[in-house]
């Protein structure tokens, strides 16, 4: 039995399997629509998170499956005190797998140990969200044809962006991946992270602004810089708007350049891009629910011919 | 100069950095047995300048190898029989480390969950570092001094 705590946790191989399946699912819906029939996923979300949610539960609902579970700690017997160990051996009983989400880091690996069903880590903390980093990783792949020999630009939040990181780490096992991090200097990218680049003999550079390097971009995996990361707000007024992604930057981006989202956006990227061919995000959404169903058919270790 | 005894039976830490013997004293739990135990400080190194020794009379087993690796696998261990040193063990730092020492990260699953032990990996051999299997926190090897 299979848990996914980390995007590490498959090798390029088996990503590059776990994504065939998802492509496969993407133009053969009715083919899986009935693969986990009399399975049940169970969301076990401590702390609310609707778009990851819904995504697991709209991908086992696809498959034919069903879903149980609870939506905040509230709600659940965490608020009565139970541990998580306690609650997964619970869950074991009710449902085939399980997706958790919890504020408190490492809570997933912990439900894994004491699970007897495969248990997905739906975000723990600012640690690991792995299923997000599987849905950058097909939707560039999809939509590139590859995950290999390109530019990646990662903007705004560098510094406790846990996706950035996360994808990051992902994409350094592909070959000839350059980086290129723009970022205000209070929210650079993490010394260990460049650290393991120098190691690995990985190109990148680090810039502050956004327009300079915009032509030399394959991809652009747009993060909001927040307000409350800065120690004064003079700082962020004058930063904010270098990140702001319009038009007229887009205008300086190759033809086929895309432009990548984790979502929810807040003002970093301007509603006129939502129509330019190269804003990606929204179909990044639509690859989460594929990924997330290729996931349960791989852990649960359903074949559908 | 203070002289201290030979020990018939038992072992010897020696080259332990200056001062940090009480803290070794403490990890391993000296404190718990019941056999003579001499702390020396500061005696004269020619390597180290000045470092610490410990002398410890009771069986070898009773002592856990890798927490002491964990704290300075630099640190020799004799082992003394008769009152002469009959063997010498190599510390190797631990793979993993488990109820020692604790994940100080606030936003850890292990400053909730009942009775979860702490547990620490070796995440890198050359730079000694451990991070936490839950959370990944890296351990800060000064604070574990601080008992």
């Amino acid at each position: 039995m299979r848990h996914l705590m980390s995007p590490l946790d498959f090798s390029v191989e088996e990503l590059s399997d776990l994504f065939d399946l998802a492509n496969d699912i993407e133009k053969n819906m009715d083919k899986y629509a009935h693969a986990c029939a009399g399975k049940k996923l169970a969301t076990c979300f401590y702390e609310p998170s609707t778009r990851t949610r819904l995504s697991f539960e709209s991908a086992m609902l696809n498959l034919g499956g069903s879903v149980i579970g609870f939506s905040d700690a509230g709600s659940s017997s965490a608020s009565k005190g139970e541990s998580v160990s306690d609650t997964i051996r619970v869950i074991s009983c009710f449902a085939d797998i399980c997706a958790m989400r919890h504020p408190k880091e490492g809570a997933p690996m912990v439900a894994a140990e004491k699970s007897h069903i495969p248990v997905i880590n739906a975000g723990d903390g600012g640690h690991q969200h792995p299923t997000q980093t599987l849905t950058d990783l097909l939707t560039i792949r999809s939509l590139k044809g590859r995950l290999d020999n390109f530019t990646i630009g990662l903007c705004g939040d560098l510094k406790f962006g846990r996706t950035v990181h996360s994808l990051i780490h992902a994409l350094v096992r592909y070959d000839n991946i350059k980086f290129i991090f723009i970022s205000p200097e209070e929210l650079r990218i993490p010394d260990y992270i460049t650290d393991m680049l120098k190691e690995k003999n990985i190109a990148y550079e680090e810039v502050i602004r956004l327009e300079d390097k915009m032509p030399e971009l394959d991809l652009l995996y747009m993060t909001r810089v927040q307000r409350e990361r800065f120690f004064n707000e003079e700082d962020y007024v004058r930063l904010k708007d270098f990140y702001i992604l319009d038009k007229a930057k887009m205008a300086l981006a190759k033809k086929d350049m895309l432009v990548l989202h984790p979502l929810p956006r807040v003002n970093e990227i301007s509603v006129e891009v939502d129509e330019d061919d190269r804003a990606a995000y929204f179909k990044q959404v639509q690859y989460g629910v594929y990924v997330r169903m290729a996931l349960i058919l791989t852990l649960l270790e359903i074949k559908v011919d | 100069m203070l002289n201290i005894g030979k020990i018939e039976e038992g072992f010897v830490l020696d080259h332990i950095e200056a001062g940090q013997s009480l803290s070794i004293y403490h990890h391993l739990q000296l404190d718990k047995l019941d056999c003579t135990v001499a702390i020396i400080k500061n005696a004269r190194s020619g390597k180290m300048g000045k470092k610490d020794i410990l002398k410890v009379e009771c069986d070898i087993d009773k002592l856990n190898l890798d927490i002491l690796a964990f704290i300075d696998h630099n640190i020799t261990v004799n082992i003394i029989k008769d009152g002469n040193i009959v063997a010498k063990k190599d510390l190797v730092l631990p793979k993993e480390i488990r109820g020692v020492i604790k994940c100080k990260n606030p936003r850890c699953i292990t400053s909730i969950e009942q009775e979860l032990p702490h547990v620490f990996l070796l995440a890198d051999e050359k730079a000694e570092v451990y991070r936490c299997k839950y959370c990944e926190e890296k351990f800060d090897k000064m604070s574990f001094y601080k008992y």
